[in-house]
């Protein structure tokens, strides 16, 4: 550092000694730069290509077409485009094929409000392969990477974020809530921080997207952390009640306090046998 | 068994149907019940059976050396349970033992002291009489002498000007109040007009909340829901009252769905919408945005709003619209208002004009 900043200073004395640089100063720089680009770009790429770059293989996109030929084309089109009963997937993304097949939202069991949550009917590999398929033909967002689903951010700071996001509609807690007309926020306990990185940033169904500009993916870490912290530690304040929010709780202390207060009445003031 | 109205006599229960009571001047009806008095009076089994008499004495002690155990058991899972910094399981299983076990003690005693009197303690009925509210007349007499009397030794009728100037002396004392707890209300002397009009006006950027950063109209993608805040509302003198009245909701919706009407079509930019985040009926944030239907729904109390329709009431308790924030962008491209809103937000108040939206 020193002797780099000492060279410079002197190469600084001697072109003002002479007043011009010299001819290969510039190739030279280019030169420099380039390889040191390169190299940085080999170096911080290398992580996520090793495993997407196996991942998006040829076969596994040829599979995945033949998948959606059989499973999703009857409402998406043949080609993505869409059709009178399902949404064009152009441009959806790997994240948002990973999210809806993988949580085994779709393939849709039946039309209603909503398409909820259960057993997903694809294995891992068939999964990838739709992903591969749908990002293959219109690039969409990708699955998130590996580095902001390690749910060791800062809690505090994503419970924060987390409030002002997503709590209106999730609960607090992640217990999920009521929407319109048959629509409802679903749990987020249990829900692995890949499918809610996913979430947050496609926007399934009737959720708006946060987009990487609105919660940067160090925020979506951030919260990922603060639920799977609220999801692996005990609540400190006793029986959860489902952590539904006032209602539930309220019921509660209306039946079973007022309950005992009740009999503790009648017991005081009856007669002695 | 004299009764001298006095009500200082308990008369036993099965003595009579109660005292003869002089009916005065009401109306008597002639089918009246005759009062039935109370039922007559059992023993109880711990009166007839010593064994069961033993019983229920030792039970009750029992319970109170129950409540000496419960409040050990506080003291010792005091230091068995400590609370560990950063272990939530620490705090509930502290909260949990010395809560039972202070119940326990508290409980037991209650219990214990209760059953006692009820099984135990003598067993005897009887009828407590009212108490007469009225004096007798040698009292009643007696109270008017007192009156007098201290009317002529502090010659508080006499001398007038003494008393009226200790009246007035009453009457002023309480004024300071009046003007140290006038200063506890809002600062501007028009409440209506604080409640008329937020942080927000020409050239205001929209930041996100809470980080304070400013929005590029591009960073907002179709079906993105942005929380906001007006910048600079940290520096602002109550920033909780300003956020309360100045926070807002921006999503950007296909332009074709937007429904402006007259006078509003300039106040979106290219399909981003901004609307108040305070519901119009009781002042909840309605930010339960769904993005496929474009309905906000209020959590409260389940109004909803329809953004294609300039976030009209489709659903609910409220009664009118969300507040429009007027949007466009500024030379470097970030989200800024056009003006404050065009009426006040969140629910009605008395001063209220009704013409905001004629």
């Amino acid at each position: 550092m020193a002797s780099a900043s000492r060279l410079s200073s002197s190469r600084r004395r001697s072109t003002r000694r002479t007043g011009r640089r010299s001819p290969l100063a510039t190739v030279a720089l280019l030169a420099i730069g380039l390889v040191f680009t390169g190299s940085a770009y080999a170096l911080f790429t290398a992580s996520s290509t090793t495993d997407s770059a196996s991942a998006v293989s040829q076969e596994s996109v040829e599979k995945g077409s033949k998948l959606f030929a059989a499973n999703c084309a009857t409402c998406h089109g043949v080609g993505l485009q869409g059709t009178e009963t399902g949404p064009s997937l152009l441009g959806v993304g790997a994240a948002s094929v990973d999210f809806q097949v993988g949580t085994g939202r779709m393939p849709l069991q039946n039309t209603g409000p909503q398409a909820p949550e259960k057993p997903d009917q694809f294995s891992e590999e068939d999964v990838a392969a739709l992903a591969d398929y749908v990002a293959s033909v219109a690039p969409g967002p990708a699955l998130p990477e590996e580095q902001y689903l390690d749910a060791a951010g800062d809690a505090t700071r994503g419970a924060q974020l987390f409030r002002i996001n997503c709590a209106m509609c999730h609960n607090v807690a992640g217990a999920g809530g009521a929407l319109t007309e048959g629509k409802y926020a679903p749990e987020l306990r249990g829900t692995s921080a890949k499918h809610i990185y996913e979430a947050m940033v496609t926007g399934p169904q009737n959720m708006p997207v946060f987009n990487d500009t609105n919660l940067t993916p160090e925020d979506k870490r951030d919260i990922i952390t603060s639920l799977k912290f609220n999801e692996n530690n005990t609540a400190p304040g006793g029986a959860q009640l489902g952590d539904l929010g006032p209602v539930a709780e309220g019921l509660f202390a209306w039946i079973f306090g007022l309950g005992a207060i009740i009999a503790l009445a009648v017991w005081l003031t009856a007669r002695s046998n | 068994m004299a009764n001298d109205g006095s009500g200082s006599e308990l008369l036993p229960a099965d003595s009579s149907h109660g005292p003869e009571v002089n009916p005065g001047t009401a109306v008597l009806s002639r089918d009246r019940s005759d009062n039935p008095g109370v039922p007559p009076h059992r023993p109880r089994v711990y009166d007839l059976d010593p064994k069961k008499n033993r019983r229920a004495d030792l039970g009750i002690s029992m319970l109170f050396y129950l409540s000496i155990v419960g409040s050990i058991g506080a003291i010792v899972s005091y230091f068995v349970f400590p609370i560990v910094p950063n272990d939530q399981l620490s705090v509930r299983l502290n909260t949990l033992f010395l809560g039972s076990f202070i119940a326990l003690a508290l409980l037991a005693i209650g219990i214990g002291a209760v059953h006692w009197g009820k099984a135990l303690m003598a067993d005897k009925e009887g009828i407590d009489i009212r108490h007469p509210v009225r004096g007798s007349e040698a009292t009643r007499e007696r109270a008017l002498e007192i009156f007098d009397e201290a009317d002529k030794e502090s010659g508080f009728g006499r001398r007038s000007l003494l008393r009226n100037s200790l009246i007035g002396a009453f009457v002023a004392f309480p004024l300071p109040a009046i003007f140290f707890f006038r200063d506890l209300a809002p600062r501007s002397n028009d409440p209506a007009a604080a409640l008329s009009h937020t942080v927000w006006k020409e050239g205001t950027r929209l930041t996100r909340d809470p980080t304070g950063t400013p929005i590029l109209a591009a960073d907002v993608t179709l079906g993105s829901v942005f929380h906001v805040i007006p910048e600079g509302l940290e520096e602002t003198d109550d920033v909780l009252e300003e956020k309360a009245k100045a926070a807002v909701l921006l999503m950007r919706l296909n332009p074709g769905d937007l429904n402006p009407s007259a006078g509003r079509e300039g106040w979106a930019y290219d399909g981003i919408v901004a609307y108040s985040k305070i519901c119009t009926h009781v002042g909840c944030p309605v930010a339960l945005y769904e993005q496929q239907t474009h309905h906000l729904l209020c959590p409260c109390h389940q109004s909803q709003f329809d953004i294609t329709r300039e976030a009209a009431v489709i659903f609910g308790p409220a009664k009118r619209p969300l507040p429009q924030l007027p949007i466009s962008v500024d030379d470097e491209g970030y989200l800024v208002a056009q003006s404050d809103f065009h009426e006040p937000v969140g629910p009605s108040f008395w001063e209220r004009r009704g013409d905001y939206n004629a």
